[in-house]
């Protein structure tokens, strides 16, 4: 496909989507420039919006790029969210029973969510290669599972002293915190935005420069030629299975340690599968992904001023999204089907 | 009623695979379509089916030009289409197989569809248990089951894709009972098959196609003799073969047992000297590919005793057995050797024996850009895998074997190539020989197997059926033993 077609085909697409919104508040009763502008001033309008953005962008980053990983080696990841929910299980677990100084606690509650992440992705990829379930139901069941003990921890072993409430853990020590960057009057979440750039460089090289990333590309394309070739491929699915585990483990314990400072149930913040979404309309780039997520949490803590302010449910940013994604991906169908009929004669089956 | 087909046109890229058919089937006819391999017979049968549509030309049934844009439209106007693989639902019990696709209300009504099959199955001699899954039935009674479906929806042309595989000797006969029947009532039997003695046995008349094209056409019964040559053409070769080697077998493989799929292989020996070239002829699916399977360790022989250069590979994994210089390059280019979306630079590095973690790309890239130079190959480094002509991707493939290899196993290496590119395939693989590598080839190509090859072994439904040296048989031996006959 010609990349001016597939340029053109992605900008027609961002504004029907942006349009189908415009009609949809027009629906609701809202003044749609006023709510896209409250969107503009909700997300990036001061330095606190600002932050408050940067520090749902990290998660968000991190579980994307590791979902990078996961769709290079051809793998439906949607267990991303169950990973991600692990970590920070893992790293509530660590802040709750590890005291000792900030500088070590920390990069402790960090460890234990790459390890819990990457735990439970590598169970559902030992369930792809070993027990032959795919990995979207093993992805999907295991996303409950580790939903429900999160629930389970919040209201049974690690309910508040006293109260068992679905609000979620007694409040971390603060040497369990992620320190914070003071400056213009505002915490800056400097280490979750360092980890989200490390995580996008990391990815990046890996693919780009590796051999791992290269093997790993070609039992993604073509698992059947990579095995004739010699590549052991169950083993490098599992590999792409636990980094990409980890790093959403990792955006757990960012949620965890930097954003609730406590273990909720909803501690995933539903960023596993928005980071899905954010993948598919990068069209799986690692360097794609980081102004394309920005954009996402930009439009999430956004709307929640649609809310304040016109009394439109902030459930408009989710619907504004999904909408950008599903018309992203139209766009993409028939951009590849109008480039295969007019470049490639049609193949025998 | 005739079934006309008239000047039909289909091309996939560069290959003409249909290449202005025509030809006239009379009404009661069992009617045999022969041809080798790639000849365009299965596209012929699909564009009837209305699987594919023609680029140009009519198939024309009772005086009307029929559309046939899908294989609905076909059942429609009265054509039907068994599969080599007859299309049954394996998980639904024979009644609903039977019931799906009618044309109907929405409702399913069984009792009725239970007794249209009694009555339809009952006409065509067959018996079922409308109620068994037809998981559980034989290749031969789901044939029956298509049979009768295709017969209550109102074909009035039958088309049968090489439907004695994998079925027994006993539903063999049944089978032609039932063809013969069908005949006799009136409609019209297309029999493709590429087995001599099949069409022999069962066809009034015969329409023989080679390279898309109607090279001969006559009433039953003709010789063996005249098919043969009109399938195969003749073949002319100019063999100049050197000594056989008969060095130690570099493979050896003694009483070997293989299963796979309605494929089974007993007591197979075979010993390949180093430096040997190995030919293995016979139809798609007589044995050959599960041989050069087991031999790349691929598929784990049940019995008998597999080496190679003396060491046993009987149980060993297929890595192990790429790690003792077994080196396998299979038929689908683009399936099952090269990745597509991937560069030939990529490829190459994937083929090289660096392991360092890193990738040195600017070297990789020379190295490609020599490796490109060295085996002509049209592309550039960054060129990736699909965007290559088959001939290309051949060599790219070729540029990927390792410098030292023991075995070389080939499954149709030069299928779809051009003469000058599969002369220069084999100009590479011969080389190898000098080091002591020794060569298994399987090919639909008379010529390439006698020109190229020590040995010949003939398959013929899933058995050795012949070997000869190749300085010792012509095209013409080959023809007959390929569709199982010895020559008289």
């Amino acid at each position: 496909m010609t990349q001016s077609l597939k340029v053109t085909s992605t900008l027609v697409a961002v504004g029907a989507a942006l349009a189908v919104g415009v009609l949809l508040l027009l629906a609701v009763g809202a003044p749609p420039l006023e709510a896209l502008w409250l969107l503009v001033v909700g997300s990036v309008g001061s330095a606190s919006k600002l932050a408050i953005t940067l520090l749902a962008w990290s998660p968000l980053i991190l579980a994307a790029a590791g979902l990078v990983v996961t769709f290079a080696a051809g793998l439906w990841n949607i267990g991303v969210e169950g990973q991600l929910i692990m970590g920070a299980i893992a790293a509530s677990w660590v802040a709750r029973s590890v005291s000792g100084p900030v500088w070590v606690v920390v990069p402790l509650t960090i460890i234990a969510g790459a390890l819990g992440g990457g735990a439970w992705a590598l169970l559902a990829g030992v369930l792809k290669t070993h027990g032959h379930v795919h990995e979207i139901f093993g992805g999907l069941g295991l996303d409950f599972v580790a939903a429900g003990l999160a629930t389970y921890l919040v209201i049974g072993p690690w309910k508040r002293a006293g109260v068992a409430s679905t609000s979620g853990t007694d409040i971390f020590r603060e040497e369990a915190w992620m320190p914070t960057f003071e400056a213009f009057g505002v915490s800056w979440p400097v280490i979750p935005v360092a980890l989200g750039i490390a995580s996008v460089v990391f990815v990046w090289l890996l693919l780009r420069g590796t051999l791992f990333g290269l093997k790993l590309k070609a039992v993604g394309s073509n698992t059947y030629s990579s095995y004739i070739r010699g590549i052991p491929t169950n083993r490098y699915l599992l590999g792409a299975f636990a980094i990409g585990g980890a790093l959403a483990g990792v955006a757990g314990s960012v949620q965890a340690t930097a954003f609730h400072h406590k273990l909720v149930p909803a501690i995933s913040g539903g960023y596993g599968f928005l980071a899905i979404l954010v993948v598919l309309l990068a069209g799986f780039s690692a360097v794609a992904i980081a102004p394309i997520a920005f954009f996402f949490v930009a439009i999430s803590v956004g709307s929640t001023q649609l809310d304040l302010r016109l009394g439109v449910d902030s459930a408009f940013g989710g619907v504004l999204q999904g909408v950008i994604v599903l018309f992203v991906l139209l766009a993409g169908g028939w951009a590849a089907k109008h480039a295969s009929n007019t470049l490639t004669p049609r193949k025998e089956p | 009623m005739s079934l006309e087909i008239r000047d039909i046109y289909k091309h996939f890229g560069p290959v003409r695979a249909n290449d202005g058919i025509s030809f006239t089937v009379e009404e009661g006819s069992l009617h045999g379509i022969l041809g080798e391999n790639g000849a365009g017979k299965s596209t012929l049968m699909k564009i009837l089916s209305g699987f594919y549509s023609a680029d140009s030309g009519n198939v024309v049934l009772d005086g009307d030009i029929l559309d046939l844009s899908s294989p609905a439209d076909a059942i429609a106007a009265g054509i039907g289409m068994l599969h080599q693989d007859p299309l049954v639902f394996l998980p639904m019990t024979v009644l609903d197989n039977f019931a799906l696709g009618n044309p109907g209300p929405v409702r399913l009504n069984r009792d009725e569809a239970r007794s249209e099959l009694e009555r339809v199955s009952s006409e065509l001699g067959f018996e079922f248990d409308p109620s068994r899954l037809a998981g559980s039935l034989t290749i031969g009674e789901r044939q029956q089951l298509s049979i009768t479906r295709l017969i209550f929806l109102g074909a009035k042309v039958l088309i049968f894709d090489e439907p004695t595989t994998g079925i027994s000797a006993t539903q063999r006969l049944q089978l032609f009972d039932t063809l013969r029947n069908l005949a006799e009532h009136g409609l019209i039997v297309l029999f493709v098959s590429h087995k001599l003695e099949e069409v022999e046995d069962l066809c009034d008349s015969v329409t023989v196609i080679r390279q898309g094209k109607v090279v001969f056409e006559a009433k039953m019964p003709v010789a063996a003799e005249t098919l043969v040559e009109n399938m195969f053409g003749k073949v002319f070769v100019v063999q100049d073969h050197e000594e056989i080697p008969t060095g130690a077998p570099m493979l050896w493989l003694a009483d070997v047992e293989l299963d796979e799929g309605t494929t089974h292989i007993k007591g197979l020996n075979l010993q390949v000297a180093a430096g040997e070239v190995v030919g293995l002829a016979g139809l798609e699916g007589s044995g050959q590919r599960v041989l050069l399977r087991a031999c790349a360790g691929l598929l784990q022989p049940s019995s008998g005793l597999l080496e190679l250069d003396g060491i046993d590979l009987t149980k060993a994994s297929y890595r192990a057995h790429l790690a003792s210089g077994v080196h396998y390059l299979p038929a689908g280019r683009l399936e099952e050797g090269l990745v597509e979306g991937i560069s030939i630079t990529e490829h190459l590095v994937l083929a090289s024996e660096d392991t360092s973690f890193f990738v040195d790309w600017k070297a990789a890239r020379k190295s490609a850009e020599k490796e490109i130079d060295d085996y002509s190959i049209k592309g550039r480094p960054s060129s990736s895998a699909e965007e290559l002509s088959g001939g290309n991707q051949q060599r790219l493939l070729l540029a990927m074997i390792p410098d030292e290899v023991k075995l070389l196993l080939l499954e149709h290496p030069t299928r779809g190539l051009d003469v000058e590119s599969a002369a220069y395939v084999w100009t590479r693989l011969l080389a190898r020989r000098s080091q002591g590598t020794a060569i298994v080839s399987a090919s639909a190509d008379l010529d390439e197997l006698l020109r190229y090859s020590d040995r010949i072994i003939v398959f013929f439904g899933g058995k050795v059926f012949a070997v000869r040296d190749a300085a010792e048989t012509d095209g013409e031996e080959l023809g007959y033993l390929i569709g199982g006959k010895e020559r008289v």
